[in-house]
């Protein structure tokens, strides 16, 4: 009888980094293929654009700085797509270019690329496209085409809207849910996310517990604070962050307890910035990105304490 | 630097202070002003100047009265130098360039707590001949006011489309409007302070991997 003895770990799981983004991708289709159908052929080069140049920055990259070629790991995809999502269709193709670009080099790359990047990349370049061009980012064209007839009595008139309020009155909340709203490409169509985040579910990729709290957490915090809790949830970015940018496995606490306080403190600062009116009427993105900075002092905070090991007096 | 046993070349202390010690890139001392006044090229030349100004003067000061000083007060005589210098640039700028006082602002009077100063007096002025001192004085003002203009075209560049208030890219160029910004400070600076360092370091890692493992 042969006992081998070899350096751990002795079992592999079958789950690989690609199968991960493979699954976030098909989770995010329905959210895509709703954008490209709402709002035409120019949504589609905008998410091809934003895939397009993810890809070949981390390709170009990797290349010139000698190191091993990960471009096949489907991440680069994923903040590509994730980042055109995030525009509107209204959005040259040169922004998605960079924008891209910016999330791949500077966000991912520079901190040592994937799994040590310490803010999403895609948001933190949505962040810097709205801060460098807020009127390009902030000019929502109306869906050309609609999922089911329109409800809404706002819908008609201008075509294209720039800096709206959130919500503009008059929306019905059936339209809300199906996107037949101005808004980013990805997501105004809450249907089409809801489906990926089943997928995402089944798949096991993602556990319920940080879309479910982030939520929950906007909702009661807006009807606490006076407003409606259901147009909150359905309106702006929360259901396309909450699936699929706060479960982002590098930028979110280790722990479900630690997970369960970001995902709650994530709702509590959307709430914050959407009432307090400072010009920002969206707060979905920096609230996330807030949450991933402070990371890495939720770990700490929760910090298990190893079997045996004394507490130490400060 | 050179070590103190040896007497330094005035022409190694003078590029010392502009390649090898550069205050920006290689010590990143001053980094305060350096983010805040770097929105355009000519705030850079600005205060890259005025620092200058301060450095040399200061510099020649110290190292005169460098047997004078006690040991145990020299921080603050240093700085009593350096504030009567600082105090000049600034009545002198009030008064002769208004417009560029008025967009320096609070940084002016501040040269008194950049930290490239009184690491010159305290590091070389203190222990140097007067001659030495006033020309690393100047390397090192020449050497923070290029790092300041590179950042601060740079910024003026991307974030504005100009260079010295001259349009350069044209109408159709969108400004990047973050790099104006204090975010953009950062990330310029890190991207430059790491591209610069890439490209120092190059001759140090090719002359490491000839001559074997290095500590």
């Amino acid at each position: 009888m042969t006992l081998p003895l070899s350096t751990g770990p002795h079992i592999l799981g079958k789950r690989t980094t690609r199968g991960i983004m493979l699954d976030v991708l098909i989770a995010l289709t329905p959210a895509a293929a709703a954008g490209v159908y709402l709002f035409g052929v120019r949504a589609a080069w905008v998410l091809g654009v934003a895939v397009a140049s993810a890809v070949a920055t981390e390709a170009l990259w990797q290349r010139l700085s000698h190191r091993p070629l990960q471009v096949g790991d489907l991440s680069a995809v994923v903040t590509g797509l994730l980042l055109g999502l995030n525009l509107p269709s209204s959005a040259p193709l040169w922004l998605a270019a960079v924008g891209s670009a910016f999330a791949i080099v500077v966000v991912k790359q520079l901190f040592g690329g994937i799994g040590h990047n310490f803010l999403n990349p895609a948001l933190a370049a949505r962040a810097v496209l709205l801060t460098s061009w807020p009127a390009r980012m902030t000019t929502f064209f109306l869906p050309e085409r609609t999922l089911l007839p329109v409800a809404s009595t706002a819908m008609v008139g201008d075509a294209v809207t720039s800096a709206t309020p959130l919500v503009k009155s008059g929306t019905a909340m059936i339209d809300l849910f199906w996107g037949n709203i101005p808004g980013t490409i990805g997501e105004v169509c809450k249907a089409a996310i809801l489906i990926g985040f089943i997928y995402l579910l089944v798949r096991n990729v993602i556990g319920p517990h940080i879309p479910v709290l982030f939520v929950g957490t906007v909702a009661l915090m807006t009807w606490l604070l006076g407003g409606d809790p259901l147009t909150a949830i359905l309106s702006g970015g929360v259901l396309l962050g909450a699936v699929f940018m706060a479960t982002d496995y590098v930028t979110n606490p280790m722990l479900i307890v630690s997970q369960c306080l970001f995902a709650a403190l994530c709702g509590v600062i959307v709430v914050v910035i959407r009432q307090s009116a400072g010009g920002y009427p969206e707060g979905v993105t920096y609230a996330i990105l807030l949450m991933n900075v402070l990371t890495p002092l939720l770990d700490k905070l929760f910090k298990r304490r190893a079997y045996g090991e004394v507490k130490q007096r400060a | 630097m050179p070590s103190k046993g040896q007497k330094p070349s005035m022409g190694g202390v003078f590029l010392n202070g502009i390649f090898t010690e550069n205050p920006t890139f290689r010590l990143v001392l001053g980094v305060c002003p350096t983010l805040a006044v770097t929105t355009s090229a000519i705030n850079g030349v600005g205060m890259g100047l005025a620092a200058t100004f301060v450095l040399l003067g200061s510099n020649l000061v110290i190292s005169m009265l460098r047997k004078f000083i006690p040991d145990k007060v020299r921080i603050p005589a240093f700085v009593v130098v350096i504030c009567t210098f600082v105090t000049m640039v600034q009545m002198l700028m009030q008064a002769f360039l208004p417009s560029l006082y008025a967009s320096l602002g609070l940084f002016i009077p501040l040269i008194v707590v950049n930290c490239i100063i009184l690491a010159r007096a305290e590091a070389f002025a203190s222990k140097h001949t007067v001659l030495a001192s006033a020309m690393d004085g100047i390397g090192m003002g020449l050497g923070f006011t290029l790092a300041l203009i590179l950042l601060g075209s740079v910024r003026e560049i991307v974030g504005n489309g100009t260079l010295f208030g001259l349009d350069i890219l044209g109408a159709g160029f969108e400004p990047m409007l973050l790099l104006v910004l204090a975010p953009g400070a950062f990330i310029t600076f890190g991207l430059l302070l790491g591209i610069i360092n890439a490209i120092g370091n190059r001759g140090k890692t090719n002359k490491a991997a000839k001559g074997g493992a290095r500590a």
